[in-house]
């Protein structure tokens, strides 16, 4: 669980460029984290790369805080 | 400048007159080519005058399965990437606004606008990665005058032109251009069969007094696509003799 949170953080730090500090769980991609919404896809895309998953575009719409992307991932992630 | 090398190029509808001098004019500038088309064995042919660095991928335009197996198949004879995608890919079914069939209305609307978006959705997701594209739209001149007798093709192409604005407005961000290319009357197998009264009739309406070659038409491509063309987004090229100033 840590683990991916730590790996969801980083990459969600170096792809908004955003302080580590600033990604807490609830902080939400678009409101707290200036994501646009071009950047919430690339960030589905780069969890999908990073945990060999795949992230229906269902589930990624629902996905929108640093929180709900963790829970996804550790209940859908096969390693 | 113009130069290509190294990036890959996938044309639709590459067995066409216009599409083939594209896939020729990219090739020549150094790209990658996947030629792509309804007939194979012209594909093959046209590959086998260019020698190394083309790639041929049948695939139909009205078939959703098929066109996301395009999408994969390209990539991966490519090396893993596409760069430019050439949307040359379109049909006509002509006739008059009240005999037109629904199919008729339909099957243009598929091939030309759905299918071409559709090519475009799968594709995009690579050129986002990579942070490159460029998208060229194959509209025509009909999209912006209409013209009698082809209200589908043209509520096609017209229906490119304003994809093609919305899209470049999605992903200019992500150094992907999207742009149009608007040939008016071009010199192909399909103009061929005009008779001479029918070329004298169409050219009295082109100050150029000629038609225009697909060479004309594969230059703006390899403009559009170039590395020089990067501030160029969401705009319709027209390429007519003269015969619309839009």
């Amino acid at each position: 669980m840590s683990d991916v949170a730590e790996r969801v953080k980083k990459i969600v730090v170096e792809h908004l460029g955003v302080e580590a500090a600033q990604v807490k769980e609830d902080a939400k991609f678009i409101d707290d984290l200036g994501a646009d919404s071009l950047d919430t896809v690339e960030l589905v895309m780069a969890f999908e790369e990073e945990f060999s998953i795949e992230i229906p575009d269902d589930a990624a719409e629902k996905i929108q805080t640093v929180g709900d992307a963790i829970s996804f991932i550790t209940s859908n992630a096969k390693s | 400048m113009f130069d290509l090398s190294g990036k890959a190029a996938l044309v639709t509808g590459a067995s066409g007159g216009i599409g083939g001098a594209i896939a020729r004019m990219l090739h020549k500038q150094g790209a990658i080519v996947t030629l792509s088309g309804t007939r194979a064995d012209a594909l093959e042919q046209l590959k086998g005058t260019m020698g190394e660095r083309a790639h041929v991928v049948a695939a139909k335009m009205d078939d959703a399965a098929d066109i996301e197996r395009l999408a994969k198949e390209a990539e991966a004879a490519m090396g893993g990437k596409l760069d430019i995608l050439v949307n040359n890919a379109g049909i006509t079914r002509d006739n008059i606004s009240m005999r037109m069939k629904d199919e008729e209305w339909e099957k243009v609307l598929q091939v030309n606008l759905t299918g071409t978006f559709r090519l475009i959705r799968a594709t995009m997701r690579g050129m986002m990665k990579r942070r490159f594209g460029r998208v060229i739209n194959i509209t025509s001149i009909v999209g912006v005058t209409g013209n009698p007798g082809q209200a589908n093709y043209a509520a096609a192409k017209a229906g490119l032109i304003g994809m093609s604005k919305s899209l470049a407005q999605e992903l200019a961000s992500r150094n992907i251009t999207v742009n149009c290319i608007a040939p008016g009357f071009i010199a192909t197998p399909m103009t061929d069969v005009l008779t001479d009264e029918q070329k004298k009739g169409i050219l009295g309406r082109v100050p150029a007094d000629r038609l225009g070659t697909p060479e004309e038409i594969a230059a703006g491509v390899v403009y559009l696509a170039s590395d020089e063309a990067a501030y160029v987004t969401g705009q319709t090229l027209h390429i007519n003799g003269g015969m619309a100033m839009i």
